[in-house]
């Protein structure tokens, strides 16, 4: 699959009661499809620090609605970026990264854990797993209910969404994994992840104790995201160590994923 | 009016156009194909090879500055065996030329990689790295005394008789001094100018930015720097000079070109357009046109 460098026209822009934004874009010319997992390289034009493109996941992408993003402002890019009036051009890089193995049997019951900006990613995972006959059952982990308001809608084809808030505003108090479902994970045939280190690793920790196949989605800070310049590695294990996270991940298998215990 | 941009390196390396692009930041070519055509360009300059495989740095590697970003990926590569047995036969189909970044934590590991370089038809040039700031032992130690650079020079210039490029550093009292011990070392050419020692500090975490707390800081804020050094060098010796350090248009290019370089290479501004390089080569064509020049080699020096 080709990547290649595209402008996109800023469509729909909206603020999630966490102040993170939905910006919706369509493409100016040809571009190729994403996969759930897969992330684009922006280029934040005006942002006097940023030099380099920045990261983002593809929460959604299809041909007829365009390419769905969701961004949390977090420095002085993307803040920019997610202030951006409608009708703006942006050129981004795509389709980047090996997404979720979605290679699923029909009837399979999987989980989908998130928090933060990691439930970009899950957004497209979400529709993808329900089309293909999975029953998709959401984990979101937040700070209050702030963090989790207005996320339920972006799962329309999940059968259950649960939540967990630190503070007990939503959901069970505490971290995700400490939604009961947690305790019953070999109900699933399988569970994704994105979120936090801690987080990921946390679910991680209990998908191997409960020998349930498990992928989760890392972040590492990048500079091209083309697997050139060896700045984003995480050292998965021992046989492997250094891999690049924006070309043989970012989403990695926990069973290649050793180094984390 | 046709115009010609080929320059000559002397001792076998001739390039169709002045543009290569750095060592490390462009991997092997093949993650660029998608964008750009590697055949248009005057040639690619791979990652640093060692002798032995290199794990690197842990991460944090890299923290974006102001214009810039500093890195310590730490030489991150699978070893010269690895590179002859893989990834070369990968990169003899390509029309441009392609050369080999040589680096290493002691002598006898400059050689012994110059050496196994020396079979590989495709190969007709080697730029010999002495300035990493990101490796503990050798590297940077080789290239900030003249003794030192004359040192590997010699060394490796036994093991290898094409076109042998000296990467210099720049965290050097003087330059030209090394550039000077390079040439008369036996250098055919030197490149300059590899990143400038730097440093970041999260004042909220008040922890460094990178796991080894210094890296080399590279992109547009050490353009005026990399011309500086590239103008005196150039003066000061007789043989071709590189050079690079934050170009990212043709016109960053052309002050080098006019600070006396033969050639230019680009890197970091690979990771924010990989199809940079070939937006350089145009304008550098545009500008000769609007210019009235037939020649490339008409500007080198001018300053
Ligand atoms: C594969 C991947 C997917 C991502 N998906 C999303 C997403 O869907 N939505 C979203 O809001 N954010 C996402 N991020 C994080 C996003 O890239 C960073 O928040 C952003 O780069 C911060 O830039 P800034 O200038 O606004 O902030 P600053 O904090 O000022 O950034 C400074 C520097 O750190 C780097 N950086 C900071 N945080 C991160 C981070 N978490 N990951 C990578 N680089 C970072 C930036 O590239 C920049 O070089 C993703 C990151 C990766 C690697
Ligand atoms: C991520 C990264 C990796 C690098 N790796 C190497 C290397 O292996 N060998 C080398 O000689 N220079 C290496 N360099 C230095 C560049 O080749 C170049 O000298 C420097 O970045 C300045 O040019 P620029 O500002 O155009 O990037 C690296 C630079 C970066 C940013
Ligand atoms: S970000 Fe450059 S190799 Fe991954």
């Amino acid at each position: 699959m080709s990547k290649c460098i595209c402008d996109f026209r800023l469509i729909q822009s909206y603020a999630l009661p966490s102040g993170n934004r939905i910006m919706q874009f369509i493409p100016e010319g040809d571009c190729p499809e994403c996969f759930p997992g897969q992330f684009i390289e922006v280029k934040i034009d005006h942002a006097p620090t940023a030099l380099l493109r920045r990261p983002i996941s593809v929460c959604h992408y299809s041909v007829r609605d365009g390419l769905t993003l969701l961004v949390k402002p977090q420095g002085p890019a993307t803040s920019l970026f997610t202030e951006l009036p409608l009708g703006s051009v942006v050129n981004m890089m795509l389709p980047l990264g090996h997404g979720f193995n979605t290679d699923i049997k029909p009837g399979e019951k999987v989980l989908l854990a998130g928090g933060g900006v990691g439930i970009a990613p899950l957004v497209m995972l979400c529709d993808c797993l329900a089309e293909k006959g999975a029953t998709v059952h959401i984990a979101l982990g937040g700070r209050s209910a702030n963090d989790i308001n207005g996320i339920p809608q972006l799962f329309p084809k999940a059968e259950r969404v649960f939540a967990s808030t630190n503070d007990g505003s939503a959901g069970t108090e505490g971290v995700v994994t400490d939604i009961p479902i947690f305790e019953r994970l070999a109900d699933y045939e399988r569970v994704y992840c994105c979120g936090p280190t801690p987080m990921m690793k946390a679910v991680a920790r209990i998908a191997r104790a409960s020998e349930v196949w498990c992928e989760v989605s890392l972040e590492n800070h990048m500079a091209c995201g083309l697997g050139a310049c060896l700045c984003c590695v995480e050292n998965i294990n021992e046989a492997e160590g250094n891999v690049c996270v924006c070309t043989e991940g970012p989403v990695f298998n926990i069973n290649r994923l050793t180094s984390w215990q | 009016m046709a115009i010609n941009l080929s320059v000559d390196l002397g001792a076998g390396l001739v390039l169709k156009n002045p543009v290569l692009t750095a060592s490390g930041t462009f991997g092997y070519g093949h993650e660029f194909s998608d964008f750009i055509d590697l055949d248009k360009l005057g040639g690619f300059i791979v990652k640093g090879t060692t002798l032995e495989p290199r794990q690197g740095n842990p991460s944090p590697r890299m923290a974006e500055t102001p214009m810039g970003m500093i890195n310590a990926v730490g030489l991150q590569n699978k070893g010269v065996a690895y590179f002859v047995d893989h990834i070369y036969p990968t990169l003899t189909r390509f029309d441009s030329e392609v050369i080999v970044n040589v680096s290493g934590a002691k002598l006898s590991d400059y050689v012994a990689v110059a050496e196994a370089l020396a079979p590989l038809d495709k190969i007709h040039a080697i730029e010999v790295n002495i300035s990493c700031p990101n490796v503990k032992a050798g590297g940077m130690a080789f290239g900030t005394t003249a003794a030192g650079a004359a040192e590997v020079t010699s060394a490796v210039r036994k093991a290898w008789n094409k076109h042998l490029m000296v990467k210099l550093s720049p965290n050097v009292t003087d330059i030209t001094e090394i550039a000077t011990a390079a040439e008369a070392s036996g250098a055919d050419s030197v490149s300059l100018i590899n990143t400038l020692l730097a440093m970041d500090i999260d004042v909220e975490r008040r922890r460094p930015r990178l796991s080894t707390i210094t890296g080399g800081l590279s992109g547009p804020a050490v353009r005026p720097v990399a011309v500086r050094m590239v103008w005196q060098v150039a003066k000061r010796v007789k043989i071709p000079v590189v050079g690079l350090g934050g170009i990212c248009s043709a016109d960053d290019a052309l002050q080098f070109i006019m600070a006396g370089a033969t050639a230019v290479q680009v890197g970091t501004a690979n990771f924010i357009d990989p199809t940079v390089t070939i937006r350089i080569i145009d304008g550098i064509t545009d500008y000769c046109h609007r210019h009235n020049i037939s020649d490339i080699n008409s500007l080198r020096g001018i300053i």
